[in-house]
């Protein structure tokens, strides 16, 4: 459900050579949010209803589970951009920014 | 009219090179000397640097808090409320130069920041300032000998990180009320719009005392981070989105302290079929309420982004909102005619148009706008979306995501239940909006719509005294009026025998 551009996957390389093995998680609401946030794996305590989409680039993608209700029927696809600020993501003061593209699934 | 670009002939603000943190009353260099380039959604340039800050100087910042907190706590209120009502002023002598560095940092239009963010960030430390002066405690009478009175207490040192949408708004929403209630503030400004709360600060930083106002600046993983996790804080408050929201309650949960979390929203904006029934003033004010989603670029947590529409009046009904919308004037933020300005970061345009991409391979019609727009007059890069109308149903992604961009998403509602039902087939509770004629609907409406604010036939109104906040994954606490305080103070019971005689327990 979730895939990554070539893009992504470069950036996520290199985090996790700086920072060590990664972790995504879908957010939603206002400013930075309906973006992925990116962590190193274990910062943000996941709950039982968060949903593991998958993994990009061998770091697991989640979601809250009633988000995940709502976006179920959608492809992602992890891209990366120019930006600035990101609530705590990592990428953040690269002057890049982790976004998420998205497809109807066929199915 | 049109203001002169900063640091331009004629300019109401000069932008400096670099800034610096705001900590113990001064300005003060990065403990580790460096800067990150602040960029104007306008031109999509950068126009100065700003201290990219790390856990040393959130820790300077706290020793600078920590050594003024007990002297602020103890002074009195009619002395506090005298600084809130001077930084009021001088805010007020210096309203136009704060007003073109918000629009320049931020992208919003001067309009908008001369007649809305300036004059209520203003009234809002006029607001808390009396708020001070009347809040009291209470006592409780529990026999003839003994009783309880109830103080409050300032909690001490709190944490504030402010977002990017109304950046110096916003900071004196969180501001007002903690420094009212006797607290001292390490806040954390949003790294896409650091630029007019130190400008602020330059202004007015020396009516508090020393160590009672703190500002870092930094990204949000190097500086908000540390702040939020911090040992010696008492409380954080967060305006931001869920999965940061969720991480801030973490690391307050690591050290058992309360958290206020505004976290945004999908806000419904319901026309009931009689909001036509007259061709009059009221039409066109529903109508207005409906084209206030391009307000702020849409870029405001309640922005009513879901237009639910009665079939009864649907098709009249869109096409007088349709027009509406197309007359909002965009371009030039610096342009006093201007209605929408620039999205504030580049990332910001870029997410918006993939939910613009989203919505049209799920089905839903543009009705108008869609595209990027692209200014000339050296604003070729600015981050310009037109206002944008989408037409589909409730269960699609651009309805229950906050796109946070001048972008609505319109459905018709099949009578009362109907209406009310979809509006609250959502996960958030911020705002929402009721547009009827009769008093009646209006008010069961309101009371049936699961959000903090429920404009009834008026919209994106902010006043002081005015309780805001979310219900559901919108956030928890209210902020905006004197319920405050109650979020920045504890309270202590001194429990009081007057009895000379001996309890007699043992």
């Amino acid at each position: 459900m979730v895939s990554a551009t070539t893009a992504a996957l470069a950036k996520i390389a290199d985090l996790v050579e700086r920072f060590g093995p990664l972790m995504f998680h879908q957010s939603g609401g206002c400013c930075d949010g309906s973006a992925p946030m990116c962590y190193q794996r274990g910062e943000l305590k996941l709950g039982a209803r968060d949903v593991h989409l998958g993994d990009v680039g061998g770091q697991p993608f989640y979601i809250g589970g009633d988000q995940y209700e709502l976006w179920k029927h959608t492809q992602l696809t992890l891209d990366i951009v120019k930006g600035r600020g990101a609530g705590f993501s990592l990428e953040a003061p690269d002057g890049v920014r982790f976004l998420i593209r998205s497809d109807v699934c066929s199915t | 009219m049109r203001y002169a670009r900063p640091n331009t002939p004629g300019a109401k603000v000069n932008f400096e090179s670099r800034y610096d943190n705001f900590i113990g009353g001064e300005f003060v260099r990065p403990v580790k000397g460096q800067y990150f380039e602040n960029i104007s959604p306008v031109t999509g340039r950068p126009f100065t640097e700003v201290a990219r800050s790390t856990a040393e100087d959130i820790e300077k910042a706290l020793d600078a808090a920590h050594g003024a907190k007990q002297a602020w706590g103890n002074t009195a209120p009619a002395a506090r409320a005298i600084i809130l009502n001077k930084i009021a002023d001088i805010m007020e002598q210096n309203l136009e130069l704060l007003a073109v560095s918000e629009s320049w940092d931020n992208g919003k239009p001067v309009r908008e920041t001369l007649a809305a963010d300036l004059p209520l960030a203003i009234d809002h430390f006029r607001y808390f300032a009396g708020c001070l002066r009347s809040d009291e405690g209470s006592l409780s009478q529990l026999d003839a000998n003994t009783v309880a009175y109830h103080l409050k207490e300032p909690l001490g040192v709190v944490a504030q990180i402010i977002p990017w949408n109304f950046p110096l708004l916003m900071a004196a929403w969180k501001l007002a009320p903690a420094l009212a209630a006797g607290n001292c503030v390490v806040l954390k400004p949003a790294e896409q719009t650091p630029a007019t709360i130190l400008l602020w600060a330059k202004l007015v930083g020396h009516l508090l005392p020393p160590g009672v106002l703190n500002i870092v600046n930094g990204f949000g993983i190097e500086a908000g981070k540390p702040l939020a996790q911090n040992k010696r804080i008492a409380k954080v408050a967060f305006t931001g989105e869920t999965t940061t929201g969720r991480l801030i309650m973490q690391y307050a949960s690591e050290n058992l302290i309360p958290v206020t979390l505004e976290l945004g929203g999908k806000s419904p904006n319901i026309f009931f079929a009689d909001v036509l029934d007259k061709d009059d003033d009221f039409r066109q004010k529903a109508l207005e309420g409906f084209a206030m989603f391009a307000l702020n670029q849409g870029e405001v947590c309640t922005c009513p982004s879901r237009a639910l529409i009665d079939k009864k009046i649907y098709g009249a009904f869109m096409e007088l909102a349709t027009e509406r919308v197309k007359k909002i004037k965009q371009g030039d933020p610096l342009d006093t005619e201007t209605m929408i300005g620039a999205q504030a970061s580049n990332d910001q345009l870029e997410k918006i148009l993939s939910y613009v991409d989203i919505g049209k391979k799920e089905g839903a019609k543009v009705r108008a706008g869609g595209e990027r727009l692209r200014l000339g007059d050296g604003l070729e890069e600015g981050y310009y979306v037109q206002p944008t109308i989408f037409e589909g149903h409730n269960k699609m992604r651009i309805f229950q995501e906050e796109i946070f961009g001048p972008v609505v998403s319109v459905a018709s509602f099949d009578g009362y239940d109907a209406a009310i039902t979809t509006a609250n087939d959502t996960l958030y509770g911020l705002g929402a909006g009721v547009w009827t004629r009769d008093t009646n609907t209006a008010f069961r409406a309101g009371r049936a719509i699961e959000a903090g604010r429920v404009w009834t036939n008026c919209y994106h109104l902010y006043p002081a005294h005015a309780a805001f906040g979310g219900y559901k994954h919108s956030g928890i606490g209210r902020e905006n009026h004197k319920m405050m305080l109650d979020h920045y103070q504890q309270t202590k019971n001194l429990l009081v025998s007057y009895d000379p005689k001996p309890m007699g327990f043992f």
